[in-house]
């Protein structure tokens, strides 16, 4: 019924300038040849090479700690963050030093922080990875809490306030239960971001323990290999899962 | 069917032949015909739903029937693309563009007609004056208040000189008092400017007090095209006797005498001798409703709602299943559970869905 | 600032001197156990980072490495340097580059997307973001398998018949563009379908009702107030585009280099902190002044989205 739009044709490229790489990494995982540009058959034999590789077991291991630590850390301070900005303060500046994380390139925060570490001569290891993550994740929990709690009724606190609740009790038992949604968005957003996070990691990471993206990157700049394409396309279906999970889960929570 | 109280030509402008639209399962417009004329001020009037917005989006374009034939001028409407019609809308959200002052606002229409500088700027003066604008010509949307933006909004449309200009439930965002006002104003303005309004709402006494004639619409259906006062006192079916002004709606059968309510008894209503032994629906409005006479039927004041220039009362009669509604003038020489009598003569009734 | 207007109003009738004080106590306590954890971290771990990185930019190399504390203004004078200066300008152009394609295939996108019907909308956004949450090393290094003298793309268009020998497509400006524009198109897309999602679709039939064209009707409406979410989906582009080191590293083959590397090299190789501190000034101006105009025009259509 709807005539022919000329929009589909960018649109239509837009989509398959996204996907088409993707679909040939997945393809390419499953390939038998050595290099990972001819086709040599279906052989899943690259992923049982992937699960014997100590450095990306090791990697993953320490991105997860990394990213567990770091996540637990931004969600308290962000969601503080969140509910001091809205409610007790109109300043600008503290505004834009609570985004300003977020918006920042990366390498200006890697540098920052690896002089940092440096000046109070910090050993580096996974703990300055952790805490340089902190500072993004507890912006982007921040950010995503202070969305929800600009659609939160304030009235609900002062009619807390009014039947007798003390300030910590309505923060507890009205604030903190209306901002979950956004909570845990933020937290899974702080918690796939750090997961994948590169530059900030390469410049604080100790000499011992590289992250997956570290590990990746090595990989990649020494040669490429098909073990890569199997890594690749395990990690494109767990993020894929994930961020279709994260999206039924805030359809959920919108719900309620 | 009746006189008009305006002073329309009477040739037909529009002509709206069999039109049907159907979104999903919703038949929004079902085999609707009807004429809207030369410099009449028409009004759609019905409840939300009902079909009168779908109708006003076809007749602007933003809509395609999927039957039918619309007509302007004789010609065909449906094969103009919205931006070609001679027809201009006021969007009920006004849909002024917030990036523009009022006068380019207003200027924006003449653009794009390619009209010269100098004639637009002369034109944009002249109709800003005309809705009393003039000084805000520099203002943004948003440093205006409802009824200017609405003014602004209407000024749009009708520098233009379409053949028609149809507003959107044009009152409906504007508070009580504005509203009075403005009521006064299109009014006026229509008869300056002379072009053909077609008005959408759902208001009743918005379009009673505004249209020459007035379309009544329910479930994609017209139920009835009338001038106010027939449309008021001689409604066509129940729905418009039940959605135009308070009514009292009583079913019973037709007899020689009146018609015949079991456990009530004969109520006075015309002669249809054509009718006797058919079921039908009697409406009396409550003005008509007399209180106190000396027949009629017997029941006892059960609400007495004082409005200022009158009061309506509310009477429980045994047998019917609503309280009977009678508006009295000034103040009710009766209380709350006195026993009355109510009366009305069969003249002052009408007779509905006969079957 | 009015207490009336906090949680902390006082609920209670007995507003005297005590009840104030007590109520501005409360309010003090609120602030601190709120802002101060947050803020506390993100002054150490941000502003007094950002703060060093500053002051080096004042300072010089050691022989051996390390900073000597010696404030000059070489490292300016150095920049301005035509090697550095040239270098800045691949970086700004490119970047520069990579925004322009993401608006031309962003916008209609977005605009695509907002019109779609309400279930369908949800689905193409996520499948617009979804690339954008694999890892990023991962992005670009598919893009080397395309690329590649023996990638995909060669290969197919040798195989057709429509090319002797593999074109060099790795290892080009272009390929960095590509990289580049792979990375960060989605962040082009979302705040541009979110402009274009609030816009009032009435607005553009009311053009089309005073005759407009429906290109007129783009641009004279639509664009216009969309204006702070085109800027915004650009700055979100061009910022980090700017700073990228791994894109012209992995796509770029060292043979274009562009500001993020030297900064990587100048902390990571050369050891020359100041310098890099100083490149890594550059880039921060560059986006306040982004972030600027970005401000100015979108205060120049305020009020105007919510009118």
């Amino acid at each position: 019924m709807r005539r022919f739009s000329w929009l589909y044709v960018p649109a239509g490229l837009t989509y398959l300038f996204l996907y088409l790489p993707i679909v040939v990494l997945v393809v390419m995982s499953f390939n038998a040849a050595e290099t990972p540009y001819r086709w040599d058959g279906f052989d899943t034999a690259w992923y049982g090479r992937l699960f014997d590789d100590r450095a990306v077991r090791e990697g993953l291991i320490n991105t997860l700690v990394v990213a567990a630590g770091a996540t637990a850390l931004s969600t308290v301070l962000g969601t503080l963050l969140a509910v001091g900005l809205a409610r007790y303060t109109r300043s600008k500046l503290l505004d834009a030093i609570a985004v300003a994380p977020a918006v920042l390139p990366d390498i200006v925060l890697a540098i920052g922080l690896l002089a940092f570490y440096t000046a109070v001569q910090f050993t580096l290891g996974l703990h300055s990875i952790l805490l340089a993550h902190t500072v993004f994740g507890t912006a982007f929990v921040a950010a995503v809490v202070r969305t929800r709690l600009a659609h939160i009724d304030g009235s609900l606190e002062e009619a807390s306030r009014d039947l007798g609740a003390t300030a910590v009790q309505t923060f507890v038992r009205i604030t903190l239960p209306s901002l979950a949604p956004g909570i845990i968005a933020g937290a899974l957003l702080a918690f796939s971001l750090s997961i994948d996070e590169f530059v900030i990691a390469f410049f604080t990471a100790g000499p011992q323990d590289p992250t997956l993206p570290i590990v990746i990157y090595s990989m990649v700049r020494f040669g490429v290999t098909p073990e890569i394409n199997a890594l690749a396309t395990l990690l494109l279906a767990v993020s894929f899962t994930f961020v279709i999970a994260a999206q039924r889960l805030s359809r959920l929570t919108e719900s309620l | 069917m009746s006189e008009h109280r305006g002073a329309p030509t009477g040739e037909p402008l529009v002509s709206i032949q069999s039109v049907s639209r159907r979104f999903g399962d919703v038949q929004a417009l079902e085999q609707v015909s009807l004429e809207i004329r030369q410099g009449e001020f028409f009004a759609l009037l019905g409840p939300s739903g009902c079909g009168k917005t779908t109708l006003l989006r076809i007749l602007a374009g933003f809509e395609h029937p999927d039957s039918g034939s619309v007509t302007l001028d004789g010609a065909d409407l449906l094969a103009m693309a919205p931006h070609r019609r001679p027809v201009n809308l006021m969007f009920q959200s006004y849909a002024l563009f917030p990036h523009m002052n009022v006068a380019k606002n207003i200027a924006y229409g003449l653009e794009r007609e390619g009209v010269p500088r100098r004639e637009i700027r002369e034109r944009v003066d002249e109709v800003l004056a005309t809705v009393g604008l003039t000084g805000l010509a520099r203002r943004r949307p948003h440093q205006l208040s409802g009824g200017q933006r609405q003014r602004v909004a209407l000024a749009r449309a009708i520098v233009k000189r379409p053949r028609l200009l149809l507003l959107d439930e044009p009152l409906s965002a504007l508070d009580k008092k504005v509203r009075a006002e403005m009521q006064l104003e299109l009014k006026r303005l229509q008869h300056e400017v002379g072009i053909t309004f077609v008005v959408v709402t759902h208001d009743q006494e918005e379009a009673m007090s505004l249209a020459d004639r007035i379309a009544v619409m329910s479930e994609g259906r017209v139920r009835q095209i009338d001038a106010p006062v027939p449309l008021y006192e001689r409604p066509a079916d129940l729905f418009v006797a039940d959605f135009i002004g308070a009514n009292n709606l009583i079913t019973g059968v037709v007899t020689t005498d009146g018609l015949r309510v079991p456990d009530v008894g004969v109520l006075p209503c015309p002669a249809a001798p054509d009718a006797v032994g058919a079921t039908a629906t009697l409406a009396v409005r409550p003005e008509r409703v007399r209180l106190g006479a000396d027949g009629g039927l017997v029941g006892v004041v059960r609400d007495v709602t004082f409005f200022g220039g009158t009061t309506r009362v509310a009477v429980d009669v045994t047998g019917l299943d609503r309280p009977l509604l009678a508006t009295v003038a000034g103040a009710a020489a009766v209380g709350l559970g006195d026993k009355t009598r109510v009366d009305w003569s069969g003249a002052d009734a009408v007779l509905l869905d006969r079957a | 600032m009015s207490s009336t207007l906090t949680p902390q109003r006082a609920a209670r009738t007995d507003v005297g001197p005590r009840g104030r004080r007590a109520a501005r106590r409360e309010r003090l306590a609120g602030r601190l156990a709120t802002l101060g954890p947050g803020l506390g971290y993100l002054v150490v771990f941000l502003l007094v980072p950002l703060a060093l990185v500053l002051s080096y930019t004042l300072f010089h190399r050691g022989r051996f490495g390390g900073i000597v504390y010696e404030a000059s203004t070489d490292n300016f004078t150095r920049v301005a340097d035509g090697l550095y200066l040239g270098v800045i300008w691949t970086s700004v152009k490119l970047a520069g580059l990579t925004t322009l394609l993401a608006l031309l295939l962003g916008y209609p996108t977005a605009y695509l997307i907002a019109r779609l019907p309400r279930r369908w909308r949800t689905v193409a956004l996520v499948l617009v973001v979804l690339p954008f949450w694999t890892n990023f090393l991962i992005r670009t290094y598919a893009w080397i398998i395309l690329l590649n003298s023996e990638g995909v793309i060669n290969r197919t268009l040798t195989g057709i018949g429509a090319i002797d020998r593999p074109l060099e497509l790795l290892y080009t400006p272009g390929a960095v563009v590509g990289g580049l524009l792979y990375a960060y198109l989605p962040l082009m897309v979302l705040p541009l379908y979110s402009a274009i999602e609030r816009l009032d679709p009435q607005l553009r039939e009311a053009s089309a009702n005073l005759g407009a064209r429906p290109a007129r009707t783009f641009w004279s409406v639509t664009l216009p107030l969309t204006l702070p979410g085109v800027l915004t989906g650009c700055v979100f582009v061009f910022v980090p585009s700017l700073g990228n080191f791994v894109v012209p590293e992995l796509l770029g083959g060292g043979r274009t280099v562009m500001v993020g590397n030297l900064i990587r090299d100048q902390f990571l190789k050369a050891r020359d902190w100041p310098f890099g501190s100083t490149l890594a000034l550059v880039v921060i101006a560059l986006l306040v002044l982004l972030l600027m105009a970005q401000a100015w025009a979108t205060r120049r259509l305020a009020g105007g989205n919510r009118a």
